[in-house]
């Protein structure tokens, strides 16, 4: 594990008319915090807020207007520790615009966007939605990849949503059948352009992401695994360099105008990206491993993001684990257990069963989530000081 | 109809014509409320603190806004706005009105004025393509620049359109449109900011700047 960097660590949470909450105020003092509850206690919302004091839309991607309690405005605050001292994050709904703003505070002073909070905090998780990532189709994989990007690279959403305007723009120019070529011309040349680049990253990200993934191997219950892309424009960018791809793709791009009309879309482009992770030991797909098997794949793939983030930021992010003991048997869930025992990373785990906690004893702070509170599980361990 | 007179918020809907107010108050700030930068909540304020001292605060605004829609007029040539057409800034010998710089919006061109950084004479586009909005090369003010460089005495065409998408295709589609005419086009140049250093760059406009990179 490359995570040789010092820990980000959250000591306090406040929220205010946040989800299901009224109003909290949580002190953590663990490096593994575990928050046990039953269904609908607010574990999930929990998690979210913390993910919230990152930039981004919180790791449920929720609107604005789904998170304040029955609509209320919200707002929710941190307090981390790190190498160089503490700092406090505030966030929650403006003042203007219609409960439909975001605002930002660092150290009690308002900014503008979340930019100076992606260079303090970040936050990596795995939630029970992404359980079916291999199941389902491959547009929930291919956000999946792109927020992995996205971490790292936070210009990658711009790219990606410029080429899907241009793409959704030449789709109406070929649908209303007065098509300009000129026009035609301009848009292929933009999503083109952008196709490649968001790819490109895709690509970037998938390769930092295997080689850490290589280096991960002694995890020992966790599968040896591998990324891999499944797009065009990627195999093409083993072999030639992006401009010639990007020309390649726009030039084919045209050609394909009366067949994507048809179709009623674009038969290439970064919208076709999917990827797999391969189980290297059985040299199988992900869509044919067991649940668990895929559930143990991507907690490989989570923490090696994790590693990443590390790297280019300097410290190691928090770590938001829902429900991750789900469909994995003891010995997976022990080594996960042990692995995050290990890590300097903060990590907050959930789960509706306490017991399966239980080799985290002594190492891990426990809370019982009821009815909009948190309270301490007694002797369940001894919080270190932070 | 008691309840309308009694309660002067009330609404009147009737199925078939759009919901109309009957409230001064509500249709001021209905009318606010569309104007760019306004929303209801802002507009409302704007109207209550006018409502505090109608006679200073809203008379003479009231006067102002009939005075400007009376004597304000799209210019012929450039498409600014101004209170003549040619405008002041087509009309002036001391610039050159041979260097056109083609924008997108009114907005854009006092912008420019505003950075006193153009010597030559504008040309307003009126919008960008735009095929989500339904705004087609046709909608767009192509022609009469076409027409003004057919009339002489162009020297070159400055593009600069916003670097959205829809912003690039427009320059592109300008462009393409305008390599008959022969006349030097340029686009303005972009990437390094004034006063950025380069590793807090996102890969976009490194990348632009990169492509945009001329003899040192
Ligand atoms: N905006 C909201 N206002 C009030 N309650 C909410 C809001 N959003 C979610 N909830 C409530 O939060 C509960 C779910 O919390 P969650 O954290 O998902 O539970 P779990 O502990 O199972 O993870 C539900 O009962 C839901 O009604
Ligand atoms: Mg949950
Ligand atoms: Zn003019």
């Amino acid at each position: 594990m490359t995570m040789a960097f010092p820990a980000l660590r959250l000591t306090r949470l406040m929220l205010r008319d946040f989800r299901s909450y009224a109003a909290l105020d949580a002190r953590f003092s663990g490096r593994v915090v575990v928050i046990a509850g039953e269904n609908g206690v607010g574990k999930t919302n929990l998690l979210e807020a913390i993910s919230l004091l990152g930039p981004g839309r919180g790791l449920r991607g929720a609107r604005m207007g789904e998170l304040g309690r029955d609509g209320l405005p919200w707002a929710a605050s941190g307090r981390f520790e790190t190498a160089l001292g503490p700092f406090d994050i505030g966030t929650g709904t403006a003042s203007e615009g219609g409960g439909e703003r975001r605002a930002w505070m660092l150290d009690g002073v308002a900014k503008k966007s979340s930019t100076e909070l992606a260079e303090r905090v970040a936050a990596v998780w795995l939630t029970p939605q992404m359980d079916r990532l291999f199941q389902e189709g491959a547009s929930g994989r291919r956000r999946f990849l792109d927020r992995l990007v996205w971490a790292l690279e936070p210009a990658h959403a711009r790219e990606v949503a410029a080429h899907d305007h241009a793409m959704a723009s030449r789709n109406r120019v070929l649908a209303q059948g007065r098509a300009d070529p000129g026009w035609l011309d301009a848009l292929e040349e933009q999503m083109a352009r952008r196709a490649v680049a968001a790819v490109a990253a895709r690509r970037g990200l998938a390769r930092r992401l295997n080689t850490v993934l290589a280096e991960q191997r002694p995890l020992g219950a966790f599968p040896a695994a591998r990324l891999d892309l499944l797009c065009p424009i990627a195999a093409a960018l083993e072999d030639s360099p992006a401009l010639a791809v990007e020309e390649g793709l726009r030039a084919r791009l045209a050609q394909q105008r009366r067949r994507d009309a048809a179709a009623g879309g674009a038969a290439e482009g970064a919208h076709r990206t999917d990827m797999t992770m391969v189980h290297l030991e059985k040299n199988q797909p992900a869509a044919l491993c067991s649940t668990g098997e895929q559930k143990a794949l991507l907690i490989a793939t989570v923490l090696a993001h994790a590693s990443l983030i590390a790297e280019a930021r300097g410290f190691a992010p928090l770590l938001l684990l829902d429900e991750v003991a789900a469909h994995l048997d003891q010995r997976r869930r022990e080594a996960l257990f042990a692995a995050l025992a290990a890590l300097p990373a903060q990590s907050f785990l959930t789960g509706t069963d306490v017991g399966v906690f239980a080799p985290l004893q002594g190492v891990a702070e426990g809370f019982s989530a009821a009815s909009g509170r948190l309270e301490t599980i007694a002797g369940f361990g001894v919080p270190e000081p932070a | 109809m008691t309840t309308i007179a009694t309660n002067p918020l009330v609404t009147v809907k009737s199925n078939s014509a759009p919901m109309r107010n009957i409230d001064p108050v509500e249709d001021l700030i209905a009318l606010l409320a569309r104007l760019p930068g306004y929303g209801r909540r802002s507009a409302r304020r704007a109207v209550l603190r006018m409502l505090m001292d109608p006679q200073r605060q809203m008379l003479p605004l009231a006067d102002a806004l009939r005075n400007a829609a009376e004597a304000v007029l799209p210019c012929d040539v450039c498409g600014n706005l101004d209170t003549r057409s040619p405008c002041h800034i087509c009309d002036d010998p001391q610039r050159m009105q041979g260097l056109i710089c083609v924008v997108e919006g009114v907005a854009d061109l006092w912008a420019l004025e505003r950075a006193q950084a153009h010597r030559g004479s504008y040309h307003v586009l009126g919008g960008t393509l735009s095929a989500l909005a339904g705004i087609g090369p046709e909608d767009l003010r192509i022609q009469p620049l076409l027409a003004r460089i057919e009339a002489g005495g162009v020297e070159e065409i400055i593009i600069a359109l916003p670097v959205t998408v829809d912003g690039a295709t427009t320059a592109h589609v300008l462009m393409d449109r305008l390599g008959d005419t022969g006349v030097p086009v340029t686009r303005l140049a972009q990437g390094v900011p004034i006063g950025g250093a380069l590793d807090v760059l996102d890969d976009g406009t490194l990348a632009a700047a990169l492509r945009a990179r001329r003899p040192a």
